[in-house]
This record gives C-alpha cells, structure tokens and sequence, in this order.
C-alpha cells in the first residue's frame, strides 16, 4: 500500500513535558486510520505539528515524500491537507454556506479580489459539499446559532472545499448525541471513500472507532504503544491496561471538549 | 426608536428655534467672535469682558451706522478646521460682516487663509505670530496686538543695556515659542554683536519638566536667562528654578510674564526683578489708561487683564473702522482698515497699510513682590511703531499677492 | 558625577506621580480591561480637590492628610463613575467603554471647571520640605527626595496588597482570567468596583502629591494621559512592578533627553515605546496577550449581505436628497454637510479595520493627517493641482501605511492599539518639529481647490462624489472576497490559517487600504479648509474617529456613518452653550447606556424585534 502521509520520528515537548515522543507512522491512501488514546496522550499536539501549527522539535511530516516540516498551516494546506479541529474554529459572523465559500474562494486564490460579491461566488459548489454532510437546508442561517453537532459537520464541509488528498480529524464527533456520532462517522466515511481521501483521526468514542476505522493506532504519553487492525488492538493488554486499568473494554466514556 | 426620533425632533425645533432668534434681530450689526473659550477660560473671560464693557460704551452712544453692534462667540475648541467651519458659518448663516478674535496663532494663522480665500474681513485679536501680517499675510487679515517680534525686540532692547553675555533661553516647544525666540536673538545681535547663546531649551507646551529643565540650563551657566514659557509651565519653572537658585545673580527676561493673567497665578512666588512684559493696570495714575481700568472694576469688580484690555481694543477697532467704512460691505471695510487709527487705553494706535498690523505698543518693566504678588514695577510704554521692520523688509516677507 | 546624580534624582522625583497615575489605571485595565480614557481626569480632580483640602489643613500635618483626602476623595468618584457609567455596560463589545470613560472626561471638565474656575493654581509647597538640599555640591529639592522615598513603598504596598491579601488574589485572578473570579464565587461586579476605587484613588493621589511642584489645572487631564499609557504599555498592560520601572526609565530618559537633546521632549517617550514594543510586543513585563483570552463580551457579530433592491432604492433616495440641499439649506448646510461626509469617511475607514479586521487602531489620525499633509506639501511644493493631489495623497498616504503597518501588525489587541498610537504620534511631532518644510504648528495654509471646484456649491458635490464614492468603495470592499477574508482572520485566525489564508498579510492589505482611504478623507479636509495644521495629527483627532465608530455601532456597516453624523450634529449644536462639554459628554453617555451597541446598532436590533426588518436584513 503505498501512504499517503510518512511520519517519521516525531517529537514535542513542552518544558520538561514530553507531549510527543518520537512517534511514527504511516497514513495510506484512502486509509482510515484511528489515534487514540487517553486525554493528554498528545494527539492534539500531534495534529498541531503534522498542519504546521506546531514547529516540532524533531522528526519528519512527509507527505507523498514531500518534508512539510518548517512550512505554515496555510502552505500544507495548499498541499492538500485539510483539517477539523477539536473545538470547532469556524466563522461565527458569517453564514453557514459562507464559511464554506471562505474555503472555496482561498482554493481558487481569489483572497485579494475586491470587485465580485463574495456571497455569489461558488454558492453552488459549497451547497453542494453542505449537502453531502447534510446541512444544506441551514445554508443561510448564521454559523454562530448552529447546533454543536453541525458546527462539527460544517467542519467536514469546509475542510472538503479544496478536495484534500488528507484530512485530520481531531475529535470528529466529541459533543455531540452517540446515534449522531456513528451518523456523521459514517457519512465521513461514505465520502472518503467515494473521494479517495485519506484520513487521520482521533475519537473517543470507541464504538466508532471500532465501526469506521481501518486500522488503530495508540498514543500513550507522547508514545505509540499499539499499531494495528481493530481486533489487534482491542485485544492488546497493554492498550487495556492503559485504558482502564482492567475492566470493561472501552466503555463510553464522555470527554470533557476541552481535553 | 421613539425615542430617537424624539430627541431628533426635539433638536430640530431648536435648531430652527436658535436660527429664527438671529433672524429677529437683523437690526444689529453682528461680529463673529471665535476663540478658545473653554480650554483657555483663564484668559478669554477677561477678554469677553472686555468686549462686553465696550460694546455697552459704543452701543450706549448709538452703535455704528445707527445700529448697535453685536458679537457671537463661539468656542473653537482649538482646532483650526472646526474654527473655519464656524467662521463660514458665522457669515453665512448668522450674518456676521466679519470675524474677529482667536487666541492660538495657529487658529489665527487657518482663520488668516480662509479670510483671505473667501474674502471676508479678519481682525486677529490675541494671536502673536509674526507669520499672520508677513509671510502667510493677506489683503483681509488685520492684527490688532502687539506681535512677537515687536515685543521680543522690545526685550532684546532692554537686554542689551546689560553687560551678560552668555544666554539661554526657554521656550514652548512650538511655532510662538521659536518665533520668539528667534526675534530676540536676531534683535539682540544686532544690537551687541558679542552676545552668544549658551543653550535653547524646547520644553513642550504645558508639559514641562521643570526640574530639568533648571538643570540644563544651570548646567550651560549663563549669564542670562530669556523666558518665554508661560501658564503652568511658567509656574512650574519659576518654581523649580526659585528652589534651585538658578535665578539667583542672573538677568532673566520674560515675555509676557507681567501680564496679570500669568504672573497673577503665581502669588508670593512671583520672580522679582525679571524684565517682562506686561500689564501694570494698578499703576495708572490718569489718562484713557486709567479711565479703562476704572470702568472696567467698576463692571466687574475685578481687575482687567491684558485680554480684557485686548477684547475692550478689539471693539474699538471695529467700531471705528465700520464707522470709517461707512458700511459693512468687505471691500469697503479692508479699505477703511488700511491705515486705519483708533483712539484705545494705550493711545492712539494706527493700522499700517503695507502689512495690516496695528502699532499697538506694550509695557516694559522690572518684577516686584508687592502685599504678595507680582507686580511690574520702574515700567514703561514702548510704542510698537518703533520696533516693526522696514517697509523694504515687509515688502520681502510678505507674498507679493498682498 | 554631581550634576549627574542631580538629574538622576530628578528623573526618579518626576517618575513618582507618573508611576502612580499609571499603576491605578493598569490595575484597572488588568482587571476590567477597560481602558479608561478618564484616567486623567482622576488626576486632575485629585490636584484640585488637595489644593482645596490643603487650604482648609494647615501644617505638615494638614498638608499629608490632605493629599490622602483627596486620594480617597477621587477613589469614591471613580466607585460613582463605574457603578453609574461603566456597570451597566460591561455587556457591551469590547472596547466599548472607553466612549462612556471619553463622556465621562468632558462632564469632569466642565465640572472642574465651575467648581474651582479658569484660573491656574499654584499648588501650595510641603511644609517643612521647601529648600534644598546638597548632593555633592548639587542642589536638590527636600520634596523630591520625599517623593523618592514615598514611591517605593507605595510600590510595596501596592505589592503587598496584591499578593498576600484577598482582594489581591482576586485581583490577580481576574488579571489572568475572568471565568475563574466568577468560579471562585465572587461577586464580580464589586470586585470592579472596588478596582475602581484603588486605581482612581491612586491617580488622586498622584494628582494631589505633584502639587508642590506643579498645580492644579484644567489641561492637567489630557496633558497627562498619553504618558500614563506610554507608562502602562511600556511596562506591560497589568504589571505593577513594569508600570514601576517604565516609569522611572521614562522619567529618567526624559530629563537626560531635556539636557542633551532639547528639541527632544515632544517625541522622546514615544520612540521609547515604539522601540521597546518592537523588541518585546507585549511590555517589559507583560504577558502575550491572546486575541480573545479574555472572551469576545458580547454577541457575535450577525452576518451582512449587500443592500437589496429596497436598501438601494433607500440609499439612493437619501444621496438625491442631499444633492438638493444646495438648493434648499443655506451655504452654511453645505459646509457643514461637507464636514460631515469628511468624518464619514473617516470613520467608515476605521471601521473597515477595526470591525471587519479586528484591529483597533488609536492612531489612525496619522491616515488622515497624512493624506492631508500629502496634499498640502504636493500644493505648496510641487504646485501641483488638486486633481492630481487628489489621485496622489491617497496613495502616499498607502504607503504610509504599509511602513506604519509593517511594525504593527505583528501584534493585536491592546498592544497593536498602542503601537498605532506611538506611530501616529511619532508622525505628529515630526510635522510639528520639522518646521521649515511643514510649518509646523503654523502649520501649511493657502491650500485651495482649483478654480472651477471653489464654488461652495462645486465643492460640495465633488464632496459628495469622492466622499460617498470612498464610503461605497469601502463597503463594496466588506462585501469582495477580500472583506471575507478579513472578517475570517478576525473570526477565527486558526481556522483560516488552515484554510490557506495569510492573515496576517490580508490584514495588512486591509490596513493599508483603510489607510489610504483615510488620506482621501484627509485630502478632501485640506481642500474644504485650505489650511492643515498638526492638530489633524493629534490624538484627540484618532480619538474622534473611535468614539464615532463605536458610537455608531461597531458591528453594523452603518455605524461609522450614523456614528460620525450623530456625534459631528450633537457637537455642532452643543457648543453653541457655555457648558456644552458637559451636555456632550452627558449625552454620550446616555447614548452608550441606552444604546450599547450603537446607534444604528441598538435601532437595528429593536427594529428587529418589532419586526420592522428582517433579522437577516441587518446591516
Ligand atoms: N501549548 C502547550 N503548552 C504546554 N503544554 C501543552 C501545550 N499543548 C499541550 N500541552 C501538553 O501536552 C500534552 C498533550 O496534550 P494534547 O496534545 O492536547 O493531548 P490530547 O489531544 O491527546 O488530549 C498534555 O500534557 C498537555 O498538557
Ligand atoms: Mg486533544
């Protein structure tokens, strides 16, 4: 198979606090792999470094062979790389099909023009990535009064506008009701699949982690402890051991937004 | 909503109730009056007052032309665009014939170039800048006081009879501050060649920082100090320098310190024996001096000022050149204020043709506590008439438009 | 050695009244984040009510306890202002306050000025504290050494206060983060007033202690305040100890600066700051302020569509009616008219940054000034129409712009405000100090239109043209891609990093451009005026502009306009009364309260409700 994304001894610390360490991994194409792991483990700041947020400190972000390490966010996302975020960042003082034409309009470089109306341009591409998420009927309505749950799927919209090649999704689906979760889950993976994107996410929940995922990998304090198919995983002792000290295997359990 | 459109509506009517007031009274003749009412309260009340008690005296002896003379003060708020707005105003809508007053040469000097763009009569009451007749000088624009360069000459002339050499000066940080400055060294070399000057100090206006200010120039040792900050600063700088000794075995000069508006302030602690100019309204013995000065406590029950002095010249002014014009129409006003002379407190003063400035005259003398107060003291008149430039020099400075 | 010494004395001396001053309003700031323009307004009532005090107290005695009268005195009129002025709009958006705290320094003038009168006073010496003593041969006043003495343990027990009482957990608490004063239980609003209290208590005190080397006037208050921000921003918005030592570096600078520059004074504090925030963004010890730490107060801005069909129709009804007012008002409408389509434009591009961009500028009159400025010098110097002024001043007034934009943008908040100001005052004193080429204060006159535009009348209409023509341009502008991706880089700067955005360059292209537009605002002034002085420059004139905007309603398209119409007609027509600052400043503060997001934006959110609009009509 070859991957999409190469990562390759990757680390961050914060102070003495080593929120990554030396972590690598491969994202294949059309792969939907899973990260998870306990709150604090470091897939945040993971995310963080793979876009560009983040300098890190070591390793190597390559995507398709490319290094993307020292290049800004705006830039890895110009590659192709699109990305949600764990507490949803988009603009409240627009409207719900404007966000998405935001996205559309920076693709088509068209960020300095002053003469068109930019609530005309593209309305009919971004209502129909709003479609495929299923939030088509509230394009007109301002993204500052939308529910949590499609706040997050406007996410998934606005991060498909420029048909990534790789999407990172930190918590998807945190906040929102669990039937809901395995619906946006699974319309995410309907679309990646039709599109041939590859995607990095991180869940807590692990019933849909187990449904959608292709493979699993587990962060532990900054390390990789367990990399494989679902069953390998679940059936790891050490992942249960880290998850629950024992006991039931990955029981829901509801993460505060802000871990 | 409501509300708004309320207050709207109440405004309105107002508006229009303030503009039928000035249409009632069309039987006046009105002056625009224009000055910095609020933030310079300290030296444009007496101003106003003197205005206030002539204009009883030349409406109380019928007015001009028949009609009585009225003026309509505005605050300038200190800014030249908002003065000009209020000038035009003035004219156009309240029917002023023409502008007078100003404090700040800068307001004087936006007023100056709207005058004379728009045609319209301007008598410069307060401002000093030597600019406003000679270089940014106007066919319209009339300076009533006595300017920066005649005083500050007036000054060197005194300064010179002393044997200091080495001078320092101390000046506000902006367009008065240089022009006097510049105007007594130029008048002061001329007459003692050797003089030097030590070091200039720009403190910036009403933001001085006295105790600094008194080291530097005690650091240059001088021989003399020539002073033109005033206000606050001044109080502040006598202060300082009093505390410091920096006074102390040293001719000081200072501009406009004897002006009771400025010495007054300064109570016990007032300088003794600076040479300044000044007012000494206590000292006159008879003449139009005192008679003004007598009418003027009797109104107000307060002394004047030098601004009451200049408010009480300024409809003097007015009244005689309306009076000389035999109408109020533009042109025949410039024509009738072209050499114009006006008998005021100080004497007779005369409106020179070439650069529209008044020979108004100033007093000169020595500093004296007295029952606790600044007081000038050995003064005398100095007729302005001889310390303005050449007509030859006046020719070059101003622009050839006239 | 002795001279040097001396002045160094001096400079500490000078550094206690400013170090006080300035403490009270960051700890205001820090805790409130309101920046408090009254601040000096405190300080003058402080000098005031100590004179008075101390003429009623005789003695060494009389005269320290009348510097603490009048400290506690300012302290209950600073409780009076919040809990009358500022409680009722802490909803309001950010910044906001500071139009009530400009209203609430036009009511203390006037107020100031009928109680105590026009006269200067001369504040009475400290007894027992009148000669000098010698430092190595040097003479230096006893009162100043009190004051030096005197500021470090305020400094303590300002510290003390601060770290190992309640109030001071508190305090500090809110310094760091709102959420968690109210976590803790407090009752938040009179944690803001006892704030208050200390930090106006502290500018009385500051007030009334430089009496025995000043006094007590009614210019104290405005000729005050730009340092204490320069102190404030210095040290770090919120630092005590940096306040401290910004002080004592800004006091000491300035009396070295008096002996060996001169001509210094008028620009020395602001280099200083401009340098040290180039070097250390956030102050000497201040912390990186976060765009939004402190939570966006308020609502969130409503999404805007461009005008349809009838809000066309309307806007251009309203235009053909003013083009009849040559017809109908008197001259005098058309002047005043062209002033206000002036600020209109001014306003409207300040707007454009602050709102759509999120960047507050203190400085933006340096734009319009410029533009002004711009023109003047192609007229007098290069004789050049005013077309082609016209076409050029914008244009240079852009490129001022770029150059002033390229060290500010890099910072937000408070810190850009401040650094725009620093800009813009460093501009101000070059035009003031470089006489011989922009005539200085005297300024630059004879700046006319050309012949066939001198007509009031011609005038007026190519006001409007080029006025309403910016103002268009403007808001077509918010409406392009280009205003998109501002507002997205203020909505959200990591999401729009992640979108491909470069906000920090579209930023700056916007900057630029409401640059230039205010020197087409500032273009036109010279031509109506036919003279430009530095007073277009100051800081009152950037002040201006924010009041109008904020006034108007920051978050609406309109307010900038409603704002600056309402505030130049209310101004008009006031100052025509004796008390007309205290009408004002009245007024304004009734308009803040009854309407906390503007003008145009309270009347849209009413008319919204009362279902006149449509809530997505709003503009
Ligand atoms: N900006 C930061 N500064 C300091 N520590 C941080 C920062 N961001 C994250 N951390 C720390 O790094 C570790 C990993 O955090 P994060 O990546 O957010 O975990 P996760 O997303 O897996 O819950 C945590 O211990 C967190 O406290
Ligand atoms: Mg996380």
């Amino acid at each position: 198979m070859t991957s999409v994304l190469e990562v390759k001894e990757l680390s961050k610390s914060f102070g003495g606090n080593h929120a990554v360490n030396n972590v690598s991994f491969a994202v294949g194409a059309g792969e939907l792999l899973a990260l998870i792991g306990p709150n604090g483990a470091g897939k945040t700041t993971c995310f963080n470094m793979l876009m560009g947020q983040l300098a890190p400190d070591a390793g190597e972000v390559l995507l398709d062979g490319e290094n993307l390490v020292g290049l800004p966010p705006r830039a890895i996302w110009r590659k192709g790389v699109g990305r949600t975020f764990q507490i949803t960042a988009t603009y409240p003082s627009m409207t719900v099909v404007e966000n998405v034409q935001m996205a559309i309009m920076s693709d088509k470089k068209r960020l300095f023009s002053f003469l068109p109306y930019a609530r005309n341009l593209y309305r009919e591409e971004a209502v129909t990535l709003l479609d495929l998420v299923g939030m088509a009927e509230q394009a007109d309505r301002a993204a500052a009064i939308l529910a949590y749950g499609d706040l997050k799927r406007l996410e998934l919209a606005i991060a498909l506008a420029h048909k990534p090649r790789l999407l990172l999704m930190d918590e998807p689906t945190a906040g929102m009701a669990p039937s809901e979760r395995i619906k946006l889950m699974q319309l995410t993976a309907d679309i990646v699949a039709d599109k041939g994107i590859s995607v990095l996410f991180t869940e807590h929940d692990m019933d849909v982690v187990f449904a959608h995922a292709h493979r699993v990998m587990v962060l532990n304090r900054g390390e990789i402890i367990a990399n494989g198919s679902v069953d390998e995983v679940r059936d790891d002792p050490l992942v249960r051991e880290v998850y629950l000290g024992g006991g039931t295997v990955f029981a829901d359990k509801e993460e505060s937004e802000n871990a | 909503m409501k509300l708004i459109t309320k207050i709207a509506g109440l405004a309105m009517a107002s508006a229009i109730g303030l503009s039928s007031v000035s249409a009632f009274a069309a039987e006046t003749i009105k002056i625009g009056e224009i000055n910095h009412y609020k933030r310079m309260a300290a030296f444009t009340t007496p101003y106003q007052n003197g205005i206030k008690l002539a204009l009883s005296e030349v409406n109380g002896a019928g007015g001009v032309l028949g009609k009585p003379l009225e003026f309509i003060y505005r605050d300038d708020q200190g800014k030249p665009g908002e003065a000009v707005k209020i000038a035009e105003e003035l004219i156009t809508r309240d029917g002023a014939v023409m502008i007078t007053g100003t404090i700040f040469s800068h307001v004087g000097l936006a007023i100056a170039s709207w005058a004379g763009q728009k045609k319209h009569v301007y008598l410069a009451a307060e401002p000093l800048a030597d600019a406003l007749v000679w270089a940014k000088g106007n066919k319209y624009t009339f300076r009533l006081r006595a300017s920066t360069h005649m005083q500050a000459s007036m000054l060197a002339e005194e300064a010179a009879k002393n044997p200091a050499v080495k001078y320092a000066t101390i000046a506000p940080n902006y367009a008065y501050g240089k022009d006097a400055v510049a105007a007594f060294e130029k008048a002061l070399k001329k007459l003692r060649p050797d003089v030097v000057f030590v070091t200039k100090q720009w403190p910036g206006l009403f933001k001085i920082d006295a105790g600094a200010e008194v080291q530097a120039i005690e650091a240059a040792k001088p021989d003399a100090i020539y002073n033109v900050t005033f206000g606050g600063d001044l109080a502040k700088f006598v202060r300082e320098g009093s505390t410091r000794g920096l006074f102390d075995n040293r001719l000081v000069l200072g501009l406009l310190t004897g002006e009771p508006e400025y010495i007054d302030p300064l109570k016990d602690e007032a300088p003794e024996n600076w040479i300044v100019t000044g007012y000494p309204w206590y000292d006159f013995k008879d003449g139009a001096n005192k008679t003004f000065v007598d009418a003027y406590m009797a109104k107000y029950s307060e002394r004047p000022g030098i601004g009451s002095l200049v408010g009480y010249m300024v409809v003097k002014t007015i009244a005689a050149g309306i009076t000389k014009a035999g109408s109020t129409d533009t042109e025949a006003l410039v024509k009738a204020f072209e050499g114009l002379d006006v008998a005021t407190p100080i004497g007779k003063i005369h409106f020179r043709e070439i650069d529209h400035q008044a020979t108004s005259g100033a007093f000169v003398g020595k500093t004296k506590l007295k029952d606790g107060k600044g007081i000038m003291v050995d003064w005398t008149f100095k007729d302005g008439a001889n310390y303005l430039p050449s007509d030859e020099e006046v020719k070059a400075m101003r622009p050839a438009s006239k | 050695m002795g001279p040097f010494i001396a002045q160094f004395l001096t400079g500490l001396a000078n550094a206690a009244a400013l170090f006080l001053v300035a403490s009270g309003l960051s700890l205001i700031f820090g805790v409130t984040r309101i920046v408090n323009f009254a601040h000096g307004s405190f300080y003058m009532l402080g000098a005031f009510i100590g004179y008075t005090v101390m003429q009623l107290l005789p003695g060494a005695f009389g005269f320290w306890s009348s510097i603490l009268v009048a400290g506690l005195a300012v302290g209950l009129i600073g409780v009076i202002v919040e809990m009358l002025v500022l409680r009722p709009i802490y909803r309001a958006p950010e910044l906001f306050q500071l139009v009530a705290t400009f209203g609430v320094i036009l009511v203390i003038q006037d107020l100031a000025l009928i109680t105590w009168g026009a006269e200067d006073l001369l504040g009475p010496r400290a007894p027992g504290l009148k000669g000098v003593i010698r430092i190595l041969g040097e003479p230096v006043p006893k009162y100043d050494l009190a004051l030096i003495a005197i500021t470090p343990f305020i400094l303590f027990a300002l510290w003390y206060l601060i770290t190992k009482t309640r109030l001071g957990v508190l305090v500090r608490a809110a310094t760091q983060d709102r959420e968690m004063v109210a976590a803790l239980g407090v009752n938040q609003s009179w944690l803001f007033t006892g704030v208050f209290f200390l930090g106006a208590m502290l500018a009385g005190l500051g007030g009334a202690l430089q009496l025995p080397k000043g006094g007590a006037d009614l210019l104290m208050d405005f000729n005050i305040l730009a340092s204490i921000f320069v102190v404030v921003v210095i040290g770090g918005m919120g630092s005590l100890p940096g306040a401290f030592i910004a002080a004592v570096l800004i006091s000491v600078l300035n009396v070295f600066g008096v002996r060996y520059m001169p001509q210094s004074t008028l620009v020395l504090m602001y280099v200083v700051m401009a340098v040290v925030l180039i070097i250390k963004p956030y102050g000497l010890m201040g912390r990186k302020e976060v765009a939004g730490e402190h939570g966006q107060v308020g609502e969130p801005e409503q999404p805007f569509s461009p005008f349809g069909r009838r809000g066309r129709l309307i806007v251009a009804v309203l235009l053909i009616a003013l083009a009849t007012l040559p017809f109908l008002g008197s001259k005098f409408a058309m002047i005043l008219a062209i002033d206000i389509i002036i600020v209109c434009l001014f306003a409207a591009s300040l707007h454009f940054i602050l709102s759509l961009g999120g960047l507050v500028s203190f400085g933006h009159a340096a734009f319009f000034g410029g533009g002004a400025y711009a023109a003047a010098l192609m007229v007098h110097y290069a004789g050049s129409p005013m077309e082609l002024a016209f076409v050029l001043a914008p244009i240079i007034t852009g490129f001022l712009a770029i150059i002033i934009g390229w060290f500010c943008i890099r910072l937000t908040g408070v810190y850009f405000a401040m650094l725009t100001l620093a800009f813009s005052q460093l501009l101000w004193s070059l035009v003031f100090q470089w006489g011989e080429v922009t005539g200085g204060d005297d300024g630059m006159v004879s700046i006319w239109p050309s012949p066939w535009a001198s007509d009031t009348t011609v005038f007026f209409y190519l006001t409007m043209i080029i006025g309403f023509g910016g103002i268009l341009v403007l808001r077509h502008a918010a409406h392009s891609p280009f205003g998109y991706a501002l507002r997205a880089s203020r909505d959200s700067a990591g999401r729009a990093e992640a979108t491909g955005i470069n906000t920090k360059r579209v930023q700056f292209v916007a900057f630029t451009f409401a640059g230039a537009m205010a020197g087409l605002a500032g273009t036109l002034f010279v031509f109506s005026k036919g003279s430009i002085f530095p007073t277009e420059l100051e800081i009152g004139k950037s002040f201006d502009a924010l009041i109008m905007v904020f006034l108007g309603g920051v978050k609406t398209l309109a307010g900038p306009l409603v704002g600056a119409s309402a505030l130049s007609l209310m101004q008009d027509y006031l100052t025509r009364f004796e008390y007309w600052r205290l009408a004002l400043g009245l007024l304004i503060i009734a308009v803040v309260i009854i309407a906390p997001e503007g003008i145009a934006g309270t009347s849209q959110k009413l008319a919204a409700r009362w279902g006149i609009i449509r809530r997505d009509e709003v503009q």
